[in-house]
């Protein structure tokens, strides 16, 4: 009986929570089980144990302790006036599943988060205090992620930083106007108050482990993975400009390590507000290849923007092509002389295989033949490169540029 | 024709050792043929040499390759990797010449050899086998692509150091027990349990944590290719939930709109009440409270937070910076950055105890410019200074100091309301309306921005010249 109930549970709480996107397990310190002669590791790379149907990973047992909410956010399908039905873990029963899941190889560890019940304080309390369970009683290794209720207290923020590897609080929609209209509870200014006591936290304990007298005292963690948040792409009216300002801000104020843009889709029981559409997948898409631009391409948005429309970027091709096609005067660029910068700004080279041209022509010039070894999309190149057997002549300039990379346009089904 | 017969395929120990020896001969690339013990002897060909002799050295990063490559299932990786190593003694370019066919290889064969381990470690699936004296013992079957069990396993042991477990594969096994690792023969699927409690709960989670409104079937099998799936329990559950997905969709969309759930309004009595942003502002208190709701300028949207001045309601001296700077907007509180630590001492140089001073600034919100992981100060307009002026007046009426100190012209604006010299001002004593005296300086922020150090020690002194000038003004 009380492993149907468990089952019942983990059904709806691991529903409610699959529309937060963030899986990742990397990017924190090593940990090894031999020191704890216990359970669980980290290794600085993650590991996704999974893919659902949805192409998305499953690295981490994402689940909400509870999806009651006082929040009545209309996005969200666990907002106080939605009809689903409602369930609550205790924290053992939280810290049972995720020990007996990462025993058998299944996650790398546990994403936590939960409806607001009671007030902002009590719901982080609770979700701090199955982290703690699982540190100090388990002396569990795994990854911890948990999310941070924007408007707890700064105590209980530094407290979940002890025992989690990241912390997150979701931003859900770019603009203050945005948020205002869709989930009235929500302050812009709260969620970057609770972002700033994570940052300051993660500080603290740089700055202290810097200043410790002995160097074998253990230094002070304070959520090595760092800190991220989610945004909701197409539920209001925002542009894809509105966005990446947003993204670019609390990218310089916070150190956040990402920004995930989920598409909005469907939930059950929605508002009637909300567009019951498809989710937008290629505008997600296009928005985490402009932030990629953003934080290892050397991009500016003022030049991504360069690219796009009416503040929204091109569906048909991708962002760094979009900027290219406007600024062909850059064009072609010498494969075998051109600075690293440069080679970063050709469509279709990614940052390893820039770095392999870097390493590879200082033994040889590069030919076009060499480049099929190093990169994927030699053909995409060709437009924008020069090498000793290669010119593009008037292809950089041609006007067709955009239609040899654009899919060409789908056409109508006559069965409609 | 030299012949080289090895007894373990995917054995870096006993690859290097039959390496070394024919290098040590100075024996040819394609003069050798390798062969594994189970392919049959040649009719033609010498024994290998048994004694390998001279020691051998090589890149670092060759020799991690070679010991993961040795387990790729190619037939010929044996030679392929003597040939490599034999040309790498005689070009120490040569790893970094990836457009070279044998490197082009190598660096394929190894990426192979990765992805197979990083699956591994993502896809053996444990089943529990029991407990004894609290310790639970689980099994695994896996079947990797490539020889890759010894590269494996002590990830596993890492990991799962308080528990035992086997993993069993077609051609080794590995088994964690009485914390040893020990290696044993391949073996068979029938030797694993068919079956774990768990697996209900992790199908379950599996379901639930599919999105049916973004079906992407490439991205799962780019990802977690079709092999694998027949090992993996949650696998069986994804042509229903695919088959399924379209149904519910449009169910969730024929239901949407419904009726809001009883219990919202008993619920949300919880949700704490926002303060009322008020004009009447009678304490120091209050006003920290009011300004949090300010939206009077576009600066708080961007901002964390309002930063108001600190310090006693009864001080006599009211010191005015700028605004708040990256530090001060985090933590809420004026001059606790690096400027901050500047004023501090230059404070205590000029006798003055800072605690018994009022600071705040010009403008309660950060104005910066994003610039990656940094945010760059930028300077108030004139206009979002006057604008922020009905806070500063709020804060000069409740502590009504005797003297102003104006640091930087940013806050001589915000003072007087004109925009005036900081420079011409200087060294003299002003007095404003209702006959609060003023004296204006530098903001310290532009000390930390001299490069020339004598010029920056000048423009110190002076700067503590005026505060200790504040000072006698207030005694």
């Amino acid at each position: 009986m009380a492993e149907k109930m468990i089952l019942e549970k983990l059904g709806l709480l691991a529903d409610a929570a699959k529309y937060d996107a963030s899986c990742a397990s990397s990017g924190t310190v090593k940990r090894d089980s031999t020191e704890t002669k216990g359970i669980g590791s980290t290794e600085g790379m993650g590991i996704c144990h999974s893919y659902a149907p949805d192409g998305r990973c499953i690295s981490l047992l994402k689940i909400l302790l509870t999806n009651f909410c006082i929040y009545d956010c209309r996005f969200c399908i666990n907002r106080a006036s939605s009809n689903v039905p409602r369930a609550r873990f205790n924290p053992q029963e939280v810290v049972r599943l995720t020990l007996d899941f990462y025993k058998r190889n299944y996650i790398e560890g546990l994403f936590l988060s939960s409806g607001i019940i009671r007030s902002e304080d009590y719901t982080m309390e609770q979700l701090v205090e199955v982290a703690r369970i699982l540190r100090e009683e388990h002396r569990f290794g795994g990854y911890i992620h948990l999310k941070t209720i924007a408007g707890a207290a700064p105590e209980l923020i530094a407290r979940a930083g002890l025992f989690a590897d990241r912390l997150s609080t979701n931003v859900e929609l770019p603009t203050a106007a945005g948020l205002q209209s869709f989930a009235p509870e929500k302050k812009p200014a709260t969620i970057r108050k609770t972002m700033a006591s994570v940052r300051v936290g993660a500080d603290d304990a740089i700055e202290a482990s810097k200043g410790r007298l002995l160097k074998k005292a253990k230094p002070p963690r304070f959520a090595p993975a760092g800190q991220s948040t989610q945004m909701i792409v197409g539920a209001d009216g925002s542009c894809d400009d509105d966005i990446l300002a947003s993204a670019t801000s609390l990218y310089s104020g916070y150190r956040l390590r990402r920004v995930y843009y989920s598409a909005y889709s469907p939930i059950p029981d929605a508002s009637s507000d909300l567009p019951p559409v498809r989710p937008p997948l290629m505008r997600e898409h296009r928005l985490y290849q402009a932030d990629w631009l953003l934080r290892f391409y050397g991009f500016q948005r003022a030049e991504i923007m360069e690219g796009a429309s009416g503040g929204m970027l091109d569906l048909a091709i991708d962002p760094k092509l979009a900027w290219a096609l406007m600024r062909r005067d850059i064009f072609p660029v010498d494969i075998n002389r051109a600075p690293r910068e440069l080679l970063l700004r050709v469509p279709g080279l990614g940052t390893r295989a820039v770095d392999r041209i870097v390493a590879v022509r200082r033994t040889g010039k590069l030919r076009i033949g060499d480049l099929a070894k190093l990169t994927a999309s030699v053909k995409k190149l060709l437009p924008f490169i020069v090498t000793p057997d290669w010119r593009p002549g008037s292809l950089t300039d041609s006007a067709s540029l955009r239609a040899r990379f654009a899919p060409p346009a789908e056409q109508l089904s006559l069965a409609l | 024709m030299r012949e080289v017969v090895l007894a373990r395929p995917g054995d870096f120990a006993e690859w290097r050792d039959a390496a070394r020896a024919l290098l040590a001969g100075g024996v040819r690339p394609e003069d050798v043929s390798w062969r594994t013990a189970d392919e049959g002897a040649s009719l033609f060909g010498d024994a290998a040499p048994a004694a390998p002799t001279t020691s051998v050295t090589l890149p670092r990063e060759l020799v991690a390759m070679t010991n993961r490559v040795i387990c790729h299932r190619d037939a010929a990786v044996s030679a392929r990797l003597y040939r490599i190593v034999w040309r790498a003694l005689r070009d120490r370019q040569l790893l970094a010449r990836r457009t070279d066919p044998d490197i082009d290889w190598l660096s394929k064969a190894e990426k192979a050899i990765r992805r197979d381990i990083h699956k591994m470690h993502a896809f053996v699936r444990f089943r529990r086998l029991g407990e004894e004296a609290g310790r639970e013992s689980f099994a695994a079957w896996f079947e990797p692509d490539h020889r890759i069990l010894r590269l494996t396993a002590p990830f596993f042991q890492r990991r799962f150091y308080g528990m035992d477990w086997a993993i069993v594969t077609p051609d080794a096994r590995a088994i964690w027990t009485d914390e040893k690792l020990i290696y044993g023969p391949g073996g068979t699927k029938g030797e694993v349990p068919d079956s774990d409690v768990v697996e209900d709960q992790w199908r379950t989670y599996y379901g639930a944590i599919f999105n049916p409104a973004r079906v992407k079937i490439a991205a799962m099998r780019a990802e977690m290719p079709k092999k694998h799936w027949k090992n993996l329990p949650e696998a069986q559950d994804i042509a229903p939930l695919l088959a399924g997905a379209a149904a519910r969709v449009e169910r969730m969309r024929e239901t949407a709109v419904s009726l809001a759930n009883p219990q919202t309004d008993k619920w949300r009595t919880r949700v704490p009440e926002t303060l009322a942003l008020t004009d009447e502002i009678e304490t120091l208190d209050e006003l920290a409270r009011a300004v949090g709701g300010c939206t009077r300028c576009t600066l708080h949207c961007h901002a964390t937070q309002a930063v108001v001045g600190e310090g006693p309601s009864a001080a006599r001296i009211m010191l005015v910076g700028e605004q708040p700077g990256d530090r001060e907007d985090l933590e809420g509180r004026p001059f606790v950055g690096p400027a901050g630590q500047v004023l501090g001492e230059a404070l205590a140089e000029a006798g003055l105890d800072r605690t018994s001073l009022f600071l705040t600034n010009a403008v309660k919100h950060f104005k910066y410019e994003p610039r990656g992981k940094r945010r760059l100060h930028q300077n108030p307009t004139t206009g979002e200074i006057d604008i922020c002026r009905w806070w500063l007046d709020k804060e000069r009426a409740l502590v009504q100091p005797d003297l102003i100190v104006t640091l930087g012209g940013s806050a001589l604006r915000g003072v007087t309301g004109k925009s005036m010299g900081v420079m011409s001002m200087r060294g003299v004593v002003h007095e404003l309306a209702g006959g609060t005296k003023l004296v204006a300086t530098i903001h310290p922020s532009f000390l930390l921005r001299l490069p020339d150090r004598a010029r920056a020690a000048e423009e110190r002194a002076a700067f503590v010249a005026d505060l200790a000038l504040a000072r006698k003004l207030a005694a």
